[in-house]
């Protein structure tokens, strides 16, 4: 009894001594010593900054273990629960009890880490990534550091700029190295920092200048900085109003691409199709069915689902449009008003079935090609998918136009649309012609969805976000006009995205979409045929 | 809902006789008389809209109410469910809640998700004294004496998600971009928030930017580059309140105009690991949530539940990507136990004897201990901030020292105001020169 006590003394007294006591003795590794500190309250916080100078592979686990409650401590050894329950040692490897899988006693509680010291575990893996596999980590990290205005992260820094190979890495490693030097006592080095930061235009750098520009003593870095602003803001103008006309072309792109379909069955066809949404929906679904597909049977080609899902959508809105025209529209031309219902019903219908099918919220990850997008200038990016778009829609117009002015089928297409009555007598099929040209327009909606799967959702009720933006483009463009529907979507686009920017305020995007629909409805007014109204003896006909 | 009605008022007499026939004691008779299942209602919409989120909320629902009937159930009777699909339709949710307190006379309901289908709701159950449990985060400012809302309140996941960001360990963010769809939630929290941090916290007005889009907004290329210059020095973060769909386009468009979750991180308040499932995660790794549950948490009991969440969606033959566990699943999950445990507490099913026992009532639960506030019908429990994974699930990053008390009414913009249904407690008031003056009574 009394030998017990002693050693429970003497155990007592080493830790309370501090670390390096009789606990790191023995065979236990470095490691696991700094991990049963800090499982004790009373030594947490000096372990920790410990912690901060090791290099021990080990320690991100252990450390993220501490944060999310998962350390325990198992007959005094540090152990580390896994997400099946099971135990796992320092080294990750399973912890064992007379050969079985060890388990935690029921009402064992985790070891707790102070609130107090959350942040210094979350600073150490923080500063940890720095040297992370990933290049976007990597830059993150460094960023991060020059936004903290530590000092101290400048010997760091530096290393990190020593051994980086990555360009962009390096850029912000610079940047973020020039923020921090811009506290340096030293104006040589401070007039150095902002003239890097000048060099790198990047609109991170201008709160920094102008903090240099108010306070710092010396006043020829203060000139600089000065100077530096003044170029920075000229930049940045010129760099957003650049930006502005590229977000109007990339919305303009995504109106015409969504209504070109439209614009042959209602603009030429006269066909008002309330489901012309439903078609654009499919080709959306058949983008999530390929990329599933591919996730299921050729995991390794993943990238490639939209590959094959562009010309399906193409094929298979075609076909359900096909099937619309042949089983139902063809009885009901000449007679607008119950198209429109019926075909309301029907997109009624096709929404509840995917909803039935695949849920209320699917949505396409775009493949690998299309993240990001290209730096064109210091921080205005143009995002690949939105250049694919505004690519694609260019290319479905090329060809559009090459086909109805270009080939013998356009011409004949052309002829049944001004004059049935004449072309059927000179012996055109205006029946085939008809249910091929409303198969073309749903095929062209199918595209525009599978496209438009890359920036937006995958839901039921797309169609409706975008049906009426559609028929907006069309009616304003004139009825009939290839060239309307290209002018109003520039036009829509275009003021769209410029006047959002200007009107500003908390509802911006609201009420820039309300003017551009008064816009629009005045335009309506003076000129109801829209822009290029279609001239001669069938326009006056219908 | 005491009463009997007659049907069991009859059944108990002809049970009552022929034990007496046959010559039985009284606790044998009573034993037999109470074989009838006690029913609670179950109001989650099942198609519709907000199927995808309500569905899980019901199967867990059941869940519970099987493991409480394995234990032996309640008072020694069992619990059966009655499952009613008001099918995203706000009146249907008002029709179906009527039926189950007048026709089967239900103890409970344990329903509704929108804050329209709860308001639409609350008549029904306030004029026929119902019991509704309501498993969701809200935007507060309602304290019914017939609700008891597990869900969290403003201080329980917005305000704390911002504290968070301000810390050190969440970036020592400056700036705030609150971004939401046009509804109500959005623009109450909001309101709240901008309160909060020009008040509590001292962050200029010019530090704080507000924008609401349209419902199924697609376009976000503007209010990205807002953003960009809004947070070029990195000292800024979103709040981000948008619905449900209009999320994808966003994040999509942020991912794709490099600001990544280190440089401008967004704080998101509705989207939860049922919605994760569904997205495309990549564009929101590294995107902060706030909630009082993750399914990450590792403690024994989270682990356990989560197994157990596990083999029922799987026997329900729910589609894999489901068989999830999020926020308000847990608060659904431990709403069951805490009816249990108060009905327990009470001896009686009796709407009024079971909101006595409920106050100030704790359970353990997959987040720890979690209680009812002794006077205003909402819960106490942890509030945790979790960082998106590229799985959809969250790496927690930190978590509150304690549970968080609940207030219905925040204190930013109802100084003053709270709520009291304890005894002699008439539901809201505001403190005037230290008394309470019941709203009830003002008007």
């Amino acid at each position: 009894m009394a030998v017990r006590e002693v050693v429970r003394l003497i155990l007592a007294v080493s830790i309370f001594v501090g670390p390096g006591g009789v606990l790191a003795a023995g065979p236990a590794s470095d490691l696991e010593s700094l991990a049963k500190r800090l499982a004790a309250p009373a030594t947490q916080k000096q372990a920790l900054a410990e912690a901060a100078e090791s290099a021990d592979p080990g320690l991100e686990a252990l450390l993220r273990a501490l944060k999310e409650g998962g350390l325990y401590l198992y007959k005094d050894r540090p152990v580390l629960l896994a997400d099946d329950a099971s135990l796992k040692d320092l080294a990750g490897q399973p912890v064992l009890d007379n050969g079985q899988p060890a388990q935690l006693s029921s009402g064992q509680e985790a070891v707790t880490l102070d609130e107090s010291l959350f942040g210094a575990v979350q600073a150490i893996l923080q500063r940890l990534e720095v040297f992370a596999p990933q290049a976007a980590t990597r830059r993150s990290a460094a960023f991060k550091l020059g936004a903290s205005g530590d000092a101290a992260a400048i010997p760091l820094l530096t290393r990190v700029l020593a051994r980086e190979k990555d360009p962009g890495v390096r850029a912000t490693v610079a940047e973020a190295l020039a923020k921090l030097q811009l506290a340096s006592p030293d104006p040589a080095s401070r007039l150095a920092a902002v003239q890097a930061l000048a060099q790198s235009r990047s609109e991170a750098a201008l709160p920094a200048l102008r903090a240099v520009m108010a306070s710092d003593p010396d006043p020829r870095v203060k000139g600089e900085a000065g100077d530096a602003i003044k170029n920075l803001d000229a930049f940045l103008f010129r760099r957003n109003v650049l930006g502005y006309f590229f977000n109007g072309t990339s919305l303009a792109a995504v109106l015409l691409i969504m209504s070109l379909g439209l614009s042959v069955t209602f603009g030429l066809m006269g066909i008002i199709n309330m489901a012309h949404g439903e078609m654009l929906m499919i080709g959306s679904y058949t983008a999530f069915v390929m990329q599933e597909l591919f996730a299921t049977h050729f995991r390794a080609h993943q990238d490639y689902f939209f590959v094959a899902a562009l010309p399906l959508s193409f094929l298979v809105a075609g076909a359900v449009g096909l099937a619309l025209e042949i089983g139902l529209l063809r009885f009901l031309y000449r007679r607008p008003l119950e198209t429109l219902i019926v075909t309301w019903g029907i997109g009624m219908i096709l929404q509840q079935a995917a909803r039935l099918w695949f849920g209320d919220q699917t949505s396409v990850s775009p493949p690998t090609w299309f993240r990001g997008g290209w730096e064109i200038l210091p921080g205005l990016i143009f995002p690949w998918s939105r250049i694919f778009i505004i690519g694609l829609a260019l290319a479905v117009l090329l060809a559009l136009a090459l086909l109805f002015y270009r080939s013998y089928t356009g011409l004949k297409i052309r002829a049944v649309m001004q004059n049935r009555a004449m072309a059927s007598c000179l012996g055109v099929s205006t029946r085939r012609l008809d249910a091929l040209t409303f198969a073309l327009g749903t095929a062209l909606a199918g595209v525009a969805g599978c496209a438009l799967s890359l920036i937006g959702t995958v839901d039921p009720e797309v169609g409706k976000t975008y049906i009426v933006d559609s028929f907006m483009v069309v009616v304003l463009g004139g009825v009939g006009k290839l060239v309307g529907t290209v002018v109003a979507s520039l036009g829509i686009g275009l003021s769209n995205k410029l006047l959002e920017p200007a009107i500003g305020g908390t509802a911006a995007a609201i009420y820039a979409k309300v003017a551009i629909l008064g816009i629009v409805i005045v335009f309506l007014q003076w000129r109801p045929t829209g822009l290029f109204a279609a001239k001669g003896r069938a326009a006056e006909a219908t | 809902m005491a009463a009997y009605s007659r049907r069991e008022f009859l059944k108990g007499t002809v049970a009552a006789g022929t034990g007496l026939a046959a010559g039985l004691s009284l606790p044998a008779i009573l034993a037999a008389q109470s074989k009838d299942p006690i029913k609670v209602g179950v109001l989650h919409s099942l198609s519709g809209t907000m199927a995808i989120s309500e569905g899980p909320i019901k199967e867990v629902v059941l869940m519970a109410i099987d493991e409480i009937n394995k234990g032996g159930g309640v008072l020694g009777r069992k619990v059966e469910a009655v499952v009613e699909d008001p099918a995203s339709n706000w009146d249907l949710f008002a029709e179906k809640s009527k039926k189950l307190l007048l026709q089967d006379k239900v103890a409970c309901v344990f329903g509704c998700w929108t804050s329209v289908s709860r308001k639409s709701v609350l008549p029904v159950f306030e004029k026929n004294n119902g019991l509704l449990f309501y498993p969701v985060q809200y935007e507060g400012e309602e304290c019914s004496k017939n609700v008891i809302y597990t869900g969290a309140t403003i201080n329980q996941q917005a305000t704390p998600g911002v504290d968070y960001l301000m810390s050190k360990e969440g970036g020592d963010k400056k700036k705030f971009y609150l971004l939401g769809s046009d509804y109500v939630y959005p623009r109450t929290t909001n309101k709240i928030l901008r309160a909060y941090l020009t008040k509590v916290k001292k962050v200029p007005e010019a530090n704080i930017a507000e924008e609401y889009t349209p419902f199924h907004h697609q376009d976000y290329q503007t209010i990205i580059g807002k953003i960009k210059s809004f947070g070029a020095a990195g000292d800024a973060a979103v709040i981000n309140t948008l619905n449900g769909d209009t999320n994808v386009p966003f994040f999509k468009e942020l991912a794709n105009q490099g600001l990544t979750a280190d440089k401008i991180p967004t704080m998101s308040y509705s989207f939860a690991e049922v919605e994760l499932q569904t997205l495309d995660v990549a564009p929101l790794a590294g995107h902060l949530a706030s909630w009082n549950y993750f399914m990450s948490l590792k403690n024994p009991e989270n682990i356990k539940w989560v197994a157990a969440w596990k083999a029922w969606a799987k026997k329900a033959g729910m589609p894999d990507k489901q068989a999830v566990t999020d926020d308000p699943m847990m608060h659904a999950y431990v709403h069951v136990k805490l009816w249990a445990e108060a009905v327990k507490k009470a001896e009686s099913t009796d709407v009024d004897k079971v909101l006595k026992a409920i106050e100030n009532l704790q359970v353990s639960s997959p987040v720890g201990k979690y209680k009812v506030d002794p006077e205003n019908h909402h819960t106490w429990k942890p509030v945790f901030i979790g960082k998106i994974k590229p799985d959809g699930q969250f790496e927690i990053v930190h978590r509150t020292k304690d549970w968080v008390r609940p207030e219905p009414w925040s204190g930013v913009t109802y100084p003053g105001r709270g709520c009291d249904w304890s005894k002699g407690g008439k539901g809201t008031f505001d403190t005037v020169g230290g008394k309470k003056v019941w709203l009830s009574e003002k008007s």
